[in-house]
């Protein structure tokens, strides 16, 4: 983390808005503010700025991606960053939660739909303001923040045991995603480096965690296409998954599995041939429902052209994930920055530019072949040894991690102090990012295919709302 | 396609109900109130609230309608809205910014109706305990019935503790 004044700190603002770098994160802590930044060629840079008077130069002033997060470190920290577009708080709902300004609306036979927090289906809570013209949707206008658990203020102070189990809680369906990457950041702040077998087994729980996710999203893009045989089916795959997970780890998520210093279940000779069979049978199942997808016209009308996300908007927004990739976005944490066990396998990331409903669902089709694939390769070369590396003090220390979650890149950022305990953390999410995205994706669509648009990108409530 | 469709006729996967023998759930499902139950008969709406939950609770519960598990076929059924609901599945520790939402959806709920809490969180706050964020466990925000414990419970003892409502007398 380099300390800088805030003339550097404007300098850097200059080339995020500029687009000669992208946002990875941006976030506070008592009198101090922090921002990672993706560099052209992939490296990350990490600034510090002190702030005494708790104010400094807003970074959304000129780069509106950072909205959401400088409002939510007003919220956490009493950070005023100065010239901050949208003042409201975001995280924080206060004591009258009902209160809330939305942005005003204005025009002839406009309507409005408010939505949530509580969902009709079976999914995390978060209000949808809708402003329509007839069927078309003109605007959408999100209020999150219902899911907030104060999982930094849970982490300033918590052991590293404890942290592990609370960031593996920060997004459940990506358990394995933020175990991987707390670990990761953990490991980088103290030097030490997982044994060889533990970093293969930590990408396998990755890979399967990945197929799980993008077969139950694939099947429910398109029931809300009315298409339910392929949520059937899918959903009996996604099952067998999570199966095969709690035979070979002992639990349906693989939660906990990834600790600090490795992993804390190993991987029988049995259980390895338990993954290869699974991996025949969902290959071997999941190419007839792809052909099925690809071959039913009724599904294909309400995918393609549906919620198309614009290419400039993805890459400003630093979009990670199947939204980035299916809008022209080249970015994959596993190659583009490399980590173990990643940097010695041979895959493919797929990119499409089309931006809409049916291009988030190939890149998950293309993707779940890719993990498949990846599964094969880190099973047939299985190091052997040690699963786990004990954890000593270091003294304070600092540690930064990316890793690919499903749904797109998990930042994780944490200090350490002198007594090995977390001093602090933060957890960013790929979904800040995908969620005012889905906001510019929905605009001319009907209200209909906002479900649809919504499956699409799948973002998390509950990892953004911390 | 017609080839897809009879490989799911040929070799069905949905499973046998899982065996009732838990004595916490057996106790707990015993004290609900008979009258309720005699109203309700055999079939159950349930209604899900996320009040805080880091969304495995959802993924497990979404499980119980796949094919393995069949919820349906027992008379249990997800419903859109309170108003149709028999039961509230609630999940997560409560947030405070949930405690709102969760009081309306339990008004909304037509008497009788039972509170089932489900998962860790909800039963005891889980990890989230002592967050100046949330309020606690759902005892502590709407009368609960019925609690399933795991984090997060896997479809089986989701499938137990709701069957254990249906046949409790």
């Amino acid at each position: 983390m380099t300390a800088v004044g805030p003339v550097q700190w404007r300098e850097i603002v200059q080339r995020l808005a500029a687009a000669e770098a992208t946002l990875l994160g941006l976030w506070g802590e008592p009198g101090r503010a922090h921002m990672a930044v993706l560099e052209s060629g992939f490296a990350i840079t990490l600034l510090s700025l002190d702030c005494p008077d708790n104010r400094y130069p807003s970074v959304s002033a000129v780069h509106a991606p950072a909205i959401r997060l400088e409002r939510t470190m007003r919220d956490f920290y009493g950070l005023d960053p100065v010239g901050l577009p949208d003042t409201r708080p975001w995280l924080a709902h206060g004591p009258n939660p009902t209160a809330y300004p939305f942005l005003p609306v204005e025009g002839e036979g406009l309507h409005q739909i408010p939505v949530g927090p509580v969902h009709a289906g079976i999914i995390e809570p978060g209000h949808f303001r809708f402003t329509a013209d007839g069927e078309t949707v003109v605007r959408l206008e999100q209020r999150l923040g219902y899911v907030h658990k104060g999982i930094e203020a849970l982490l300033h102070g918590a052991t590293l045991d404890h942290a592990a189990r609370l960031a593996g809680r920060t997004s459940g369906d990506s358990t394995v995603a933020y175990g991987f990457a707390f670990a990761r950041a953990v490991e980088a702040a103290l030097g030490i480096e997982p044994p060889p077998r533990a970093a293969r087994l930590r990408g396998v729980m990755a890979e399967l965690e990945r197929i799980a996710n993008h077969l139950g999203d694939f099947g429910a893009i398109c029931n809300d296409a009315s298409f339910s045989i392929m949520l059937a089916h899918c959903a009996i795959l996604r099952e067998r998954v999570l199966r095969c997970a709690a035979a070979c780890f002992g639990h349906r998520l693989m939660m906990d599995c990834i600790v600090p210093g490795g992993v804390a279940v190993d991987l029988s000779a049995e259980n390895v041939t338990r993954i290869r069979s699974l991996v025949t049978e969902v290959r071997s199942r999941f190419a007839p429902l792809v052909r099925l997808y690809d071959d039913t016209a009724s599904l294909q009308d309400r995918t393609v052209g549906t919620g198309i996300l614009h290419a400039d908007l993805a890459r400003r927004f630093g979009a990670g994930g199947y939204v980035g990739r299916a809008s022209g976005r080249d970015f994959d944490a596993r190659r583009s920055i490399g980590y173990p066990p990643y940097d010695q396998l041979r895959f493919e990331v797929p990119v499409l530019t089309e931006g809409d409903v049916n291009a988030r669902a190939w890149i998950r089709i293309k993707e779940i072949e890719q993990s498949l694939s990846l599964l094969e390769q880190m099973l047939e070369h299985l190091p052997s040894g040690n699963i786990r590396v004990a954890i000593e003090a270091a003294g304070p220390c600092e540690g930064i991690a990316l890793v690919e979650a499903f749904r797109g890149d998990v930042l994780v950022w944490l200090r350490i102090d002198a007594a090995c305990r977390i001093d602090r953390c933060h957890l960013r999410d790929a979904s800040w990012f995908h969620w005012p995205l889905l906001e510019a994706a929905i605009e001319g669509n009907i209200v209909a295919d906002f479900p649809l648009c919504n499956k699409s990108f799948n973002c998390s409530y509950s990892g953004h709302d911390l | 396609m017609l080839k897809t469709l009879l490989q799911g006729l040929r070799s069905p996967v949905t499973e046998p109900p899982p065996a009732l023998d838990d004595p916490e759930l057996a106790a707990l499902a015993a004290k609900l109130d008979r009258a309720a139950q005699r109203r309700l008969g055999r079939s159950l709406a349930i209604r899900e609230v996320d009040a805080g939950s880091c969304n495995g609770c959802e993924l497990e519960i979404h499980a119980l309608n796949n094919a393995f598990y069949d919820l349906e076929r027992f008379g249990l059924r997800f419903v859109a809205s309170p108003r149709h609901a028999d039961v509230l599945m609630v999940t997560g520790p409560v947030t405070k910014h949930m405690k709102e939402a969760l009081q309306r959806t339990w008004r909304a709920t037509p008497d009788p109706k039972w509170v089932v809490a489900v998962g860790d969180c909800a039963v005891g706050c889980g990890v989230f305990a002592g967050s100046p964020a949330c309020i606690g466990a759902v005892a502590e925000v709407v009368p609960v019935n019925l609690v399933i414990r795991g984090c997060p419970p896997t479809p089986t003892q989701l499938l137990r503790g709701l069957l254990s409502l249906l046949t409790a007398r």
